[in-house]
């Protein structure tokens, strides 16, 4: 029953979103739409107003930096000499104010749940190699991104144009960096301390280096 | 009379009602508030980038961690995620104990927001009643896992043991006598199953009680009817779910309508409000403790007929048996692989919510076919509906917002994550 609910929204995509570029991936209950960025809006409020998929409710927005994806600590297929020391080898990069993104480096996820329907489907834009990287913000479409769009700005630095009051959200006041991103260092950059001879709280960079004890393994399923 | 023009005011972080550490800028004009401009994130810890860092099982404390009143429903979001990138489906046994844990969970949940939504508003009685019936429901927690907030008990593949035979009872020292310890220890002398039935039994004359002293209470509908109303259509366009939705008179929970688990096995119903006000959603979420405690009854008794594994057989996600492991090789490999490396999912990206006692928790999961989270996104129910809170209270007196915040049921663990 679930499936042929699932069949009919993928039908009425296919029917209403024919005159966009879309790369749809579908397995059964989960369908995620990747998109072009400049038809975002349009997209959303097509999803939104038409009566058939009504997609009312906007359940999350995040985002997310393919920076390390699929890229592993440990190359596992052959047998390491030097072992498990290598794991503490971590890819980190020193983020460059001018650099340029790859293609598909930030994406922004966006949950939709059609209550009526009683459907979810998921949107994916990636922001292009522009930076800092940038969307049209969906706050116009659905009121509940307003704050989901500052978290992702907050945490990724990704920037949605047209966003009424685009401030951090969940970090500290006066935060520099966007900790989400995977050249963000895990224990961060700086840490607070209380100088006792000024007797005020002031910033150092950190004392502590992050040790990962299990380092992280990709391993294809075989064949069996 | 000179114009003062807006008064703007600083409510917490640190403030009795301010559940946690939140911080409010208010503009007011005298007395009536113009603005809101809640300050979160003073909770933040970064869960979501450290789990990241760790192999999947090692999250699944992180998950009571976030919301610490619902701490099972959010392992179990998170564990049903996991569960459906890998393709496993846990024993019905397993089910069917998840299930109950969430009730008992959303009966924990409402027990501490009513005791503390009352204490608020100044029915300081209530809380004490409230976490009296808490105090049994935690002993369930310890019994199960061992810990009675923080259980970690829920894993992929099934639940981490199976229910125990007996439960910890009370000893007699200096301090108790005998013969109120045996008073004490009346229905510790079965199972964990009795235990909860005793609880059951006794539960639904508690929340009469409850309701004797609220209900028709002048005050307290004073302090919550037509307080904070929201709409059906502002609701949804908002993102509202759970009771702070169903408050509003509409039709949604996901125990109904996207049935996880054995749900969809069991006999409830789903209490809606009217009016969309504090009063609506005090109703609701009191009728919703009734409906639980209906839901544990069934599970209590299907547990009861029905032995079996509570966790799949599958040594590469679930470790092996300890005295096999003694002294056979293969077990004692997979025991060494599991608990150094984990296990690897595979490539795909999942959201999977579950209808938690504040409204919708959903795990978003983008894997890329390694032992670790390539990135993990909670969706917390509380940060939708603290985002609301401006419109909520515009217009109305600064004591109102206390109701609000009371009625919004916010915890912060999950909602700075």
């Amino acid at each position: 029953m679930v499936n042929n609910k699932y069949e009919q929204l993928n039908d009425l995509i296919d029917q209403y979103l024919n005159s966009f570029e879309i790369v749809k991936t579908n397995d059964g209950t989960n369908i995620t739409l990747e998109l072009k960025k400049d038809d975002l809006i349009e997209i959303c409020s097509l999803l939104k107003n038409t009566d058939a998929l009504n997609f009312s409710m906007l359940i999350d927005v995040c985002g997310v930096d393919y920076l390390h994806y699929g890229i592993g600590d440990w190359e596992t297929t052959k047998a390491t000499a030097s072992g498990y020391s290598r794991a503490v080898q971590q890819n980190t990069i020193i983020p460059d104010p001018d650099e340029k993104y790859q293609e598909k480096r930030f994406a922004v996820i966006y949950h939709l749940l059609s209550i009526d329907k009683n459907w979810r489907i998921r949107l994916k834009t990636f922001t292009g190699s522009e930076n800092p990287p940038i969307v049209q913000s969906v706050t116009g479409i659905w009121n509940s991104a307003d704050w989901f769009e500052r978290e992702a700005f907050d945490l990724f630095g990704i920037y949605f144009d047209g966003h009424p009051d685009l401030r951090r959200i969940l970090t500290d006041y006066g935060f520099i960096g966007h900790p989400f991103r995977k050249d963000f260092p895990l224990a961060g950059n700086l840490e607070v301390f209380h100088d006792d001879l000024e007797q005020k709280v002031k910033y150092r960079p950190v004392s502590i280096t992050t040790r990962p004890t299990v380092p992280k393994v990709i391993r294809k399923k075989k064949n069996s | 009379m000179a114009d003062s023009g807006n008064l703007t005011l600083n409510f917490g972080p640190q403030h009795p009602a301010a559940h946690g550490v939140l911080r409010l800028i208010m503009e007011m004009d005298g007395e009536v508030i113009h603005r809101i401009d809640p300050h979160v994130g003073l909770l933040h810890r970064g869960t979501e980038k450290l789990a990241e860092t760790k192999p999947y099982n090692h999250s699944i404390g992180y998950m009571d961690r976030l919301d610490y009143i619902s701490m099972m429903c959010s392992e179990h979001a998170y564990v049903l995620a996991i569960e459906k990138l890998l393709d496993v489906q846990p024993p019905i046994r397993a089910q069917y104990i998840r299930v109950m844990f969430d009730e008992i969970t959303r009966i924990l949940n409402h027990l501490l927001w009513l005791g503390c939504h009352g204490l608020d508003i100044g029915a300081m009685a209530l809380f004490l009643y409230c976490f009296r019936e808490r105090e049994d429901l935690m002993d369930c927690y310890e019994a199960v896992s061992g810990s009675r907030m923080h259980a970690t008990y829920y894993r992929p593949g099934g639940v981490y043991r199976d229910l125990p035979e007996e439960m910890p009872k009370y000893k007699a020292n200096q301090f108790i006598s005998k013969s109120k310890v045996k008073k004490l220890n009346y229905n510790r002398e079965g199972t964990l199953l009795d235990f909860i039935a005793d609880f059951t039994e006794r539960f639904p004359s508690k929340v009469d009680e409850y309701e004797a002293l609220l209900t028709d209470n002048r005050i307290w509908k004073q302090r919550t009817v037509n307080i904070g109303v929201v709409e059906p259509e502002r609701a949804i366009e908002l993102g509202f779910s759970g009771p702070m939705l169903r408050g509003s008179g509409v039709e949604w929970d996901l125990r109904r309508k996207e049935p996880y688990e054995v749900y969809d096995l069991l006999d409830f119903k789903i209490p809606i409000g009217l009016n969309g006000d504090c009063y609506d959603r005090y109703l609701v979420r009191v009728e919703e403790m009734r409906q639980s405690n209906l839901i544990i009854q069934q599970c209590v008794a299907w547990l009861n007929k029905n032995p079996g594994p509570v966790i799949i057989e599958d040594n590469r996600l679930t470790p092996p048996k300890r005295d096999l492991m003694k002294h056979d090789m293969e077990s004692l490999i997979y025991h060494f692989k599991l608990f150094s490396e984990g296990y690897s999912v595979p490539e795909g990206e999942i959201y999977f919510p579950v209808e938690s006692p504040k409204g919708e928790f959903g795990v978003y999961i983008v894997s890329d076919g390694a032992n670790k989270p390539y990135r993990l996104k909670v969706r917390a129910p509380s940060f939708a509906h603290l985002a609301a809170i401006n419109e909520m209270v515009k217009g109305h007196m600064l004591a109102d917002v206390v109701s609000v915040l009371g009625t919004l049921d916010l915890v912060f663990g999950e909602l700075d994550r």
